[in-house]
C-alpha cells in the first residue's frame, strides 16, 4: 500500500509537466494533465461514472453512501469523505474543500446545456482546475465510459464496460424487434411511500421505463406532454391508469401496498405485478440517474419480457456488482437487494 | 420618539460617534480574522506575504495554489458577506422608518420573492450563472414596480397600507410561481439549485459577483445618505411630514427605489438571505438611538458583521456548505424574540 502511494506521488509529480488537450462532450477543448491521480466529482452522477472506471481517483462522495450502500462497496470506499456538489447555483460543495484536496481534474456527469458550461467555465478559471463535461444522456452511456477512460487513462477497463453496455443494448434491440407500442407493457414508478409521485414520460426518472421497452402511464396524455419531471398523482388517476405492472424502489411502499384500500384493488396489485427495485449502492432506476442505471435496464427488460430476455439473477446480478462495483456478492447480500 | 434635546436623545448623540467607530474597528478586526480561517490550510504569514506580492512589494513568493484560495475563493467571499450584509441591513432600515414598523423586512414589498422567482426561472431555463443573476435582479426590481403600480392604482385607503397588502399579495403569487417552478424543475440538478438559491448562499461567489453588486449598492445607497434628515421626518408620518414641508409620497418612492435597488442588487449574487434587513436594524436602534444619520451606518456595520459572522460559519462549520438562510434564522430568530420580549420602542 505505501508502496502504492509512493508511486502514485511519482506519478503525480513527473505526470504535472506533461499536459494535453481534450475535447469534452459539450464541445470544450480543455488541458488537463498527462496522468490523472486525483478527481473531484461534481455530483452524485459523477461519481458512479468515476467510481466504475476507477474508485482509486475518486476523492470523496458528493453524498456520503447510507449504512446499507456501505455494505455493497469495498472498504477502502465506504470511509471518503462527503464533498458536496457543485452542480448549478447552489453549490453545497465548499471550494476551499475541492482545493484542499488538490483535485488534477474536476468533471460532472449530465445534462451538458447553458447552465452547466457556465458554471464549469467560471469554476474552471477561478480554481485553475481543469473542469471536463460528460453528456449523461442514457443512449451516451458507452461513449461517456470511453471518454472517461481515455481522461483517466483506463482505456481499456472502458472499453471493457463499454462493450458490456452495447452488447445490453442490442439484446435489447433484438428482444423488442417487432413487438409494437401498443403490445408493450403499461408501467407505472411509484415514488416515495405513498406512490403517488412518479415522473412523467420522457423524464430523466422514468426514460429507463421506455429504454426497457415499457410504456410510462404517468403524461401518456398529449395535453401533458410539455411536462417533464416529477409529479404528484391521485389515487383515482392510478386506478384510470390500470398500469400492467408497478415498480417501486421505496420499500415501504412495497410492504404496504399489498394490504392497502387505495393500492388492493388495481389489477397490477391483485396479480402481484409489483416489483421493488434494488437500490444499492447504487439505484437500478435512478438514484443517481448514472451508469447504475444499466443493472436496471437488464432487469426491467426481463420483467417486461420474460420469454425473450432472460436475468438469471445469481450469476447476472453478480457479475454486474463485480465488473462494474468491485465487489463479489455473497448469498446473503443478493437476497439483502430485494428484502 | 423622545422630543429633541431631552436628556436621553443628547445622550444618543453624544455616544453615537465613538460607538460607530468601534463597531467599525470590530468590524475591520472581524474580517481581517475571516480571511485566516478556511478549510484550506493558509498561514498567517503566507497571508502577508500574498497580500504584499498583490500590492506589487514582493512578486512571485507566494504558492500559486494559496494565491487562488485566497484572491479568488475566500477574500471575494468575505468582501460579498460584508456588501451583502451592509447592502441588506440599510435597506431594512429604510423600509422599518419608512413603513414605522418594526416587523417590517427588506422583503415586504416582494423584492426577495421577485428575485426568487427570476432566479429560478433562470435555473428552469438552463440559463449561464450571470443571466440567471441578471432575472433575479431584474425579477426583484419588477415585482417592487409593480407592487407600488397597484398601490399607487388604488385610491381612497391608507397609500401605505394598500401599499403594503399589494407587496403582501404579489409576493405570495410570486411565491406560488416559485412553486410551480419547482415542480417543473429536474429533481437532480435544477431543484436543488433553486431550493439552495432560495435559502441564500455565498459558496458561489465569484470575484466578478463583488464587483457587479457593488455599484449598484452605491448608487441606492446615495439618496439614503443625501436624504437622512428627511428620512427622519418620514417616520413621524405624512401628516407631520407634509407640515413641515416635505411631499412624503415623492420622498417615498425615491427611498423606496433606493433600498430595493440595494436589496435587488445583493439577493441576485447571494439569493435570499433572511433576517439581516429584519433584525440588524433594530439592534442598531438599541445601541445609537433612532436618529437616521446614525442608525444607518450603525446598522449596514452591524449587518455587514453579522452576514460575515454568519458566512464564515457557513463555510467552516463543516467540509459542505451550509445555507446562509439557515444560519441566520437559528440566530436571529432568539434574538428578535428577545428585542419583543423586553418591548423597548423607540422610533
Amino acid at each position: 500500500m505505501r508502496n502504492a502511494v509512493i508511486l502514485a506521488t511519482m506519478l503525480a509529480v513527473t505526470g504535472a509537466a506533461d499536459a494535453r488537450s481534450v475535447t469534452d462532450s459539450a464541445g470544450r477543448t480543455v488541458t488537463i494533465p498527462e496522468t490523472v491521480q486525483q478527481v473531484y466529482a461534481a455530483g452524485p452522477p459523477a461519481a458512479v461514472l468515476l467510481y466504475v472506471l476507477a474508485p482509486d481517483r475518486l476523492i470523496g462522495w458528493p453524498r456520503a453512501p447510507s449504512r446499507e450502500d456501505e455494505r455493497y462497496l469495498p472498504e477502502a470506499y465506504q470511509g471518503l469523505p462527503e464533498t458536496g456538489r457543485l452542480t448549478g447555483r447552489g453549490n453545497t460543495a465548499n471550494l476551499e474543500v475541492v482545493l484542499r484536496a488538490k483535485p488534477d481534474l474536476i468533471f460532472d456527469f449530465g445534462a451538458v446545456r447553458g447552465a452547466h458550461v457556465s458554471l464549469a467555465d467560471r469554476l474552471q478559471a477561478q480554481t485553475g482546475i481543469p473542469y471536463l463535461l460528460i453528456d449523461g444522456r442514457f443512449e451516451h452511456t458507452a461513449a461517456a465510459l470511453r471518454l472517461m477512460g481515455d481522461v483517466l487513462g483506463v482505456s481499456e477497463r472502458a472499453e471493457e464496460l463499454a462493450v458490456y453496455v452495447e452488447t445490453l443494448l442490442a439484446e435489447l434491440a433484438d428482444a423488442l424487434a417487432g413487438i409494437p407500442e401498443e403490445r408493450r407493457p403499461r408501467v407505472y414508478l411509484a415514488r416515495t411511500a405513498s406512490g403517488l409521485e412518479t415522473g412523467l414520460q420522457g423524464s430523466i426518472n422514468t426514460e429507463i421505463i421506455e429504454r426497457a421497452g415499457g410504456r410510462n402511464v404517468a403524461g401518456a396524455d398529449p395535453d401533458e406532454r410539455s411536462r417533464r419531471g416529477l409529479t404528484q398523482m391521485s389515487a383515482e388517476q392510478v386506478i384510470l391508469a390500470d398500469p400492467d405492472m408497478i415498480i417501486t424502489w421505496d420499500r415501504e411502499f412495497y410492504a404496504q401496498v399489498w394490504g392497502s384500500p387505495l393500492w388492493s384493488p388495481i389489477d397490477a396489485v391483485q396479480r402481484g405485478r409489483v416489483f421493488l427495485a434494488p437500490t444499492s449502492p447504487f439505484g437500478w432506476i435512478d438514484r443517481p440517474p448514472s451508469i447504475n442505471r444499466v443493472m436496471g435496464l437488464r432487469w426491467l427488460g426481463s420483467l417486461f419480457y420474460p420469454d425473450r430476455m432472460q436475468l438469471d439473477w445469481r450469476r447476472e446480478v453478480r457479475a454486474f456488482y463485480r465488473l462494474f462495483y468491485h465487489v463479489d456478492l455473497t448469498v446473503e447480500l443478493l437476497s439483502r437487494l430485494t428484502d | 420618539m423622545n422630543p429633541p434635546g431631552s436628556p436621553e436623545r443628547q445622550r444618543a448623540r453624544t455616544a453615537a460617534g465613538p460607538i460607530i467607530g468601534v463597531l467599525a474597528a470590530g468590524l475591520l478586526l472581524l474580517a481581517l480574522f475571516a480571511i485566516t480561517v478556511g478549510p484550506y490550510p493558509v498561514s498567517v504569514d503566507q497571508i502577508f506575504v500574498a497580500l504584499l506580492d498583490y500590492a506589487g512589494g514582493s512578486a512571485g513568493l507566494t504558492d500559486a495554489q494559496v494565491e487562488t484560495v485566497l484572491f479568488s475563493v475566500r477574500i471575494p467571499r468575505v468582501l460579498a458577506a460584508l456588501l451583502v450584509g451592509a447592502a441588506l441591513a440599510a435597506a431594512g432600515t429604510v423600509y422599518q422608518g419608512l413603513f414605522r414598523n418594526p416587523l417590517v423586512s427588506p422583503d415586504i414589498l416582494g423584492v426577495s420573492t421577485g428575485a426568487g422567482l427570476g432566479a429560478a426561472l433562470g435555473i428552469l431555463l438552463s440559463m449561464p450563472v450571470v443571466v440567471t443573476q441578471g432575472f433575479a435582479f431584474a425579477g426583484g426590481l419588477g415585482t417592487v414596480a409593480l407592487v407600488y403600480a397597484v398601490a399607487t392604482a388604488v385610491r381612497g385607503h391608507d397609500p401605505m397600507l394598500v401599499l403594503v397588502l399589494a407587496g403582501v399579495v404579489l409576493g405570495a403569487l410570486a411565491g406560488a410561481c416559485i412553486s410551480l417552478v419547482k415542480i417543473l424543475a429536474d429533481p437532480y440538478d435544477q431543484l436543488p439549485a433553486i431550493t439552495f438559491w432560495l435559502l441564500g448562499s455565498l459558496a458561489g461567489t465569484q470575484p466578478d459577483d463583488v464587483w457587479s453588486a457593488l455599484p449598484f449598492v452605491v448608487v441606492g445607497l446615495v439618496p439614503l445618505v443625501l436624504l437622512r434628515w428627511r428620512m427622519n421626518l418620514m417616520t413621524l408620518g405624512d401628516e407631520e411630514a407634509t407640515a413641515l414641508g416635505i411631499d412624503p409620497r415623492r420622498l417615498r418612492v425615491l427611498l423606496v427605489a433606493a433600498a430595493t435597488l440595494m436589496t435587488a442588487s445583493v439577493v441576485a449574487v447571494a439569493g435570499v438571505v433572511g433576517w439581516v434587513g429584519l433584525v440588524m436594524p433594530h439592534i442598531a436602534r438599541l445601541v445609537v438611538g433612532p436618529n437616521f444619520d446614525r442608525l444607518l451606518p450603525a446598522a449596514m456595520i452591524l449587518g455587514a458583521g453579522y452576514l460575515l459572522a454568519v458566512d464564515t460559519i457557513a463555510r467552516t462549520m463543516a467540509d459542505t456548505e451550509t445555507p446562509l438562510g439557515i444560519l441566520t434564522a437559528f440566530v436571529g430568530a432568539p434574538v428578535f424574540l428577545w428585542l419583543l420580549a423586553t418591548g423597548r420602542r423607540s422610533w
